[in-house]
């Protein structure tokens, strides 16, 4: 079980120097508890088998550290390798894979054809399925109804990609599996909160199956954010929104 | 598509390799049956058939033809922390600096005052990458130039059919110089669409916004 630790004991016969290379040699990871992109981020590590340092953000009072280390988007996730920092959990995903090439399974597929696909699906998780999904839930009435649409039309495309494998990347799970994997366990919370399905068995049978495989994978299964905790925030940002558009 | 900067992305990238390709414009008004049948999720130009396989997403098929002609000329840095920061730095283009673009193109006066200055501001968070190098890649055109190197050509473009003053010796000195030196380079400079047809083409399709705004 992979390790979450905030501080680092050190040897006391460990030189000042040597402490400092150590401390800059440990990966670190900025994240928030509620955040699917810091997930991701965190079962890629442990599909690689590294060991890092988790720090909590209070994103509503950000560090300094984190401002220094993601002054452009002042996000996270970022990670820490060797004293530079690595933001945007897409980038992310893809040094880690290759910075820890030799490392456990394989994130992106070896051949440029299949690499290049597993991208594209990233891409499209992102910029054509993610919008619509959170338009269904942050919304009410006919502009519902409409995003609820458009995101089943497009869960459709997805659906047909998957086509009955076990996992995007076929047996094992990779960067679409990764990239898409929080829907696995957003899209029941947003159905309980908005109390319609979105991922209905009749349409949309392969990705039924795949959320399960995600979710009840080794990696995954033993580090999810708290359910009801996040629930609670789904909710809260659900009801905002509404105000808002009153 | 002849006027497209992300297609050109793609014939830079081609180009640099060496790799002879046959180029098929796209009306995108009336998109062929073949680009349909390669893209049928986006239906977006530009794609790449590679020995009958369709690759989409310019900043996609830039990489696969760096990792498929992987022997020819580097796009990527060799070292994975610098190929995470060009990557970061073509999302951060992608995603924020073509967004602020679009507005200048749309707008006038005190309105498009505001969108430029915004613009700016993410034109100098892109500069950043520059500081003490030649070009995004270090001494030599890499990926990143590749994917923001559009605006070089079209960007004093659109402040001339727009009339806004972005890119300027005062405000972003670094990407000015860079513009000079990467339209310099042969191989860029050969696969430009001609400035006078898209001079026209871009004065047309803003008399047509600003007038429906």
């Amino acid at each position: 079980m992979m390790k979450r630790n905030l501080t680092t004991h050190h040897s006391a016969t460990l030189s000042a120097m040597e402490r400092q290379e150590e401390d800059e040699d440990r990966v670190k990871l900025f994240g928030f508890w509620s955040s699917p992109y810091v997930y991701k981020v965190e079962w890629a590590l442990r599909i690689k088998g590294i060991q890092y340092d988790y720090i909590e953000e209070n994103l509503e009072n950000k560090s300094d550290q984190l401002l220094e280390y993601n002054p452009v988007h002042k996000k996270v996730p970022v990670l820490i390798y060797q004293g530079k920092p690595i933001a945007e959990s897409e980038v992310i995903l893809e040094f880690i894979d290759e910075a820890w090439k030799h490392h456990g399974d394989r994130i992106l597929p070896e051949d440029p054809y299949d690499r290049a696909m597993a991208r594209f699906w990233v891409r499209f998780g992102k910029d054509t399925l993610s919008p619509p999904i959170w338009k269904w839930f942050t919304t009410q009435g006919q502009e519902q109804e409409a995003a609820y649409a458009a995101a089943v039309e497009q869960l459709q495309i997805l659906e047909k990609e998957l086509d009955g494998k076990r996992f995007f990347a076929g047996e094992k799970m990779g960067l679409v599996d990764l990239s898409l994997g929080p829907f696995s366990y957003i899209i029941p919370i947003y159905e309980e909160i908005t109390g319609v399905k979105l991922i209905k068995e009749e349409k949309l049978p392969s990705l039924l199956a795949w959320m399960d495989n995600f979710l009840n994978s080794s990696i995954v299964r033993e580090h999810l954010p708290p359910m009801d905790k996040l629930k609670l925030r789904c909710q809260a940002i659900r009801e905002a929104f509404l105000k808002n558009t009153n | 598509m002849w006027a497209s900067p992300m297609a050109i992305r793609v014939e830079w990238a081609l180009r640099l390799k060496g790799v002879e390709y046959e180029y098929v414009d796209e009306d995108l008004g009336n998109k062929s049956e073949a680009l349909l049948r390669y893209n049928p999720v986006t239906k977006k130009i530009p794609v790449l058939v590679d020995d009958g396989k369709p690759i989409a997403e310019s900043t996609i098929i830039v990489e696969y033809i760096d990792e498929t002609w992987k022997d020819g000329y580097p796009l990527m840095p060799a070292d994975p922390y610098e190929r995470a920061q060009a990557r970061f730095w073509a999302r951060f283009a992608e995603d924020k600096c073509n967004a602020a673009l679009y507005p200048i193109f749309v707008t006038t006066g005190e309105a498009q005052r505001k969108v430029v200055h915004e613009a700016q501001q993410c034109l100098k968070t892109l500069e950043t990458a520059l500081k003490g190098k030649k070009f995004f890649g270090g001494d030599n055109v890499g990926y990143l130039d590749i994917i923001v190197g559009w605006f070089a050509h079209w960007l004093p473009l659109i402040e001339e059919v727009s009339g806004a003053s972005v890119v300027t010796d005062e405000e972003l000195p670094l990407m000015k110089a860079w513009f000079d030196r990467f339209l310099a380079v042969d191989v860029i400079k050969a696969a430009l669409p001609d400035r006078d047809r898209l001079l026209a083409l871009n004065k047309a399709r803003r008399e047509q916004l600003v007038s429906s705004a």
